[in-house]
């Protein structure tokens, strides 16, 4: 099994990451303007006052020193309080990763569903109609705006047919998830966009494989060909585009959930951005970034399992 | 001109824009919307910001082509003198971070060992977190507005193009022309900005083209989360969240601005797939 030594040397080649991750998320809330003492007491606090914040939230010590306790902090599980909900930031968070998770995964699988049949359609006709009209389209697709394409989408399916509800998110699953479909559409279809490119052009290179000339010579008509050898053989790839555009998803989710009012992660970083919350901007924008390490790990291992020639 | 010699140019030509079709396009939507952002004030029918009590929530008609907002500014006018700023939005957003990325990246590339490990880490890490929440981030601690827009994009966008010179760098600092430059006494300056940098840089100005749809579209969400571009400028971002409470009534006031950006973000691309075509780049 030594194909799969990589899951347990890779960890310690993301330390270096995960710490400049620590780093830049605690630079970002230095970095805000005025006395934090003064932001969390208000104006009129009297210097005693200030000065025993500064003491309680160890302002008072060297920035090095400040950083080791953030870390400390962190190692615990604690990412400071959120002003605007006055809970702790870890648990605040963990409430809202679930629509943010089915979202995500709902939009991938989606755009996989729009994807294959585009690019089958381009691969199979290359340099032809309808190989050009998927390129003009998926050209077309890459410049939707995710938060106009989402109003868009209310506008035909839930204002004129009325089928699917504007936004929100529900209790039970069958309403949680009629609440997903307009948002993962949304981001799906400027996903697989880019999707059907990588997929065209990995499809391209598949029909000329060995493997497939293989296949035509034992006499396998062209449709199980494409279908059963060279559709696989074009989504290894594919995983690792997705896992390169994982952080454009996110930021795909981030808006979208903005405009269908979905209670998941994005939605509490642009609010949190609005109310100063900067607690909760640090939080969300780590657990992005660590979920954004892990995802690329995750694509490696898959990529490691499902294709025996890949070697990490 | 005799005619003789201008028979064999017309296929020529044909030639040219059926291959270049791309080319012509894109640079045709591009200068098309480059005239509006010039010309804007002559063009518009209406004053963007000016409020006409009158005439609320009017469907398209003669009067306003595309409609009027609830405040009964016309959506025509809006659009065109949106064109203006969401251009500047894509030409600046990208400007910064090219510049900033093809200078960190030839550094880094040519000169190599501690210089290039630091400047990679520092790639890793940005590159870490997903782009557009750590673009809101900083514009958290900057505050909303435009100036924190590209100061976040100048401070994030960077990477890919670091990375794209520094690949190149890579590979041509060990050619023959590269050597030779050495042996004749060049300062290393000028061997990495006048010898290798302009043989390495056509796969940046091909993606600064797609990135500016990217950069677009980002200036664009963050304005629509209110956190760019403050009403009541008439930006396209800007103009959809507007439009985004009458979507059941007055679907005008969010459809047209959003088209608008699909047309920019179009004309990009189609530069960008035609200039890869032309230096024979591919991403």
């Amino acid at each position: 099994m030594h194909r799969y030594k990589f899951v347990l040397t890779r960890p310690v080649q993301f330390l270096p990451v995960l710490f400049g991750i620590s780093v830049i998320t605690f630079i970002l809330v230095r970095l805000i303007p005025g006395d934090p003492a003064r932001n969390i007491l208000g104006t009129r606090a009297t210097p005693t006052a200030l000065a025993n914040i500064r003491a309680q939230y160890g302002l008072d010590q060297p920035i090095w020193l400040q950083y080791f306790y953030f870390l400390k902090n962190l190692a615990n599980g604690e990412m400071g309080k959120s002003i605007l909900y006055k809970i702790d930031v870890l648990p605040l968070i963990s409430t809202r990763i679930e629509p943010t998770l089915t979202l995500v995964l709902a939009s991938v699988v989606l755009s996989i569903v729009i994807a294959l049949p585009m690019s089958a359609i381009a691969a199979r006709n290359v340099g032809r109609a309808p190989d050009h009209a998927v390129r003009i389209v998926s050209t077309f697709g890459i410049g939707l705006p995710p938060f106009w394409l989402g109003l868009m989408l209310i506008i035909l399916f839930s204002v004129q047919l009325g089928v699917l509800p504007v936004s929100g998110y529900g209790s039970s699953l069958g309403d949680k998830l009629a609440h997903l479909v307009l948002p993962s559409l949304t981001v799906a279809l400027s996903l697989s966009t880019v999707l059907t490119r990588s997929l065209r052009s990995a499809m391209v290179e598949a029909l000329k494989s060995d493997v497939a000339t293989a296949a035509r010579a034992r006499g396998m008509p062209e449709g199980i060909v494409f279908w059963r050898h060279v559709v696989p053989n074009s989504l290894v790839p594919t995983i690792n585009l997705l896992a390169v555009n994982i952080g454009w998803l996110i930021g795909g989710t981030v808006v979208v959930e903005s405009v269908f009012a979905l209670p998941g992660m994005g939605q509490l970083l642009v609010r949190a951005i609005f109310s100063r919350d900067y607690m909760v901007v640090q939080g969300v924008a780590m657990t992005f970034a660590c979920a954004t390490v892990l995802v690329n790990f995750i694509a490696d291992i898959v990529t490691v399992a499902v294709d025996p020639r890949v070697k990490l | 001109m005799s005619a003789g010699l201008a028979l064999p140019a017309a296929p020529a030509w044909r030639r040219f824009a059926g291959r270049r079709l791309t080319l012509v396009v894109g640079i045709a939507i591009l200068t098309f919307f480059l005239f509006l952002s010039v010309a804007g004030p002559l063009v518009a029918p209406y004053d963007p910001i000016f409020q006409d009590a009158a005439a609320r929530l009017q469907p398209p008609s003669l009067a306003h082509l595309l409609g009027t907002d609830n405040f009964g500014r016309d959506i025509l006018s809006r659009v065109i003198w949106g064109a203006q700023i969401d251009l500047q939005i894509a030409v600046i957003g990208v400007l910064f971070p090219f510049l900033i990325g093809t200078t960190v990246g030839t550094i880094a590339g040519f000169f190599g060992g501690i210089i290039d490990a630091v400047f990679m880490r520092l790639v890793d890490i940005i590159l870490a977190f997903p782009f557009l929440v750590l673009m809101l981030s900083i514009i958290a601690i900057l505050g909303p507005g435009l100036g924190s827009f590209y100061i976040a994009m100048a401070l994030v966008g960077w990477v890919s193009y670091a990375r794209l010179i520094r690949a190149q760098m890579l590979v041509l600092k060990g050619s023959d022309y590269a050597v030779a430059a050495v042996s004749l006494g060049f300062s290393r300056t000028r061997i990495m900005f006048r010898h290798l940098l302009p043989n390495a840089i056509a796969g940046s100005i091909v993606f600064s083209m797609s990135d500016a749809t990217l950069v677009l579209l980002s200036g664009a969400a963050v304005s629509y989360l209110g956190l760019g571009v403050q009403p009541p400028v008439a930006e396209w971002g800007v103009m959809v969240a507007e439009g985004q409470s009458f979507i059941t009534t007055a679907w005008w006031i969010a459809l047209f601005p959003g088209l608008s950006i699909v047309c920019l973000a179009f004309g990009f691309s189609m530069l960008g797939d035609a200039l890869g075509e032309l230096l024979g780049v591919h991403e």
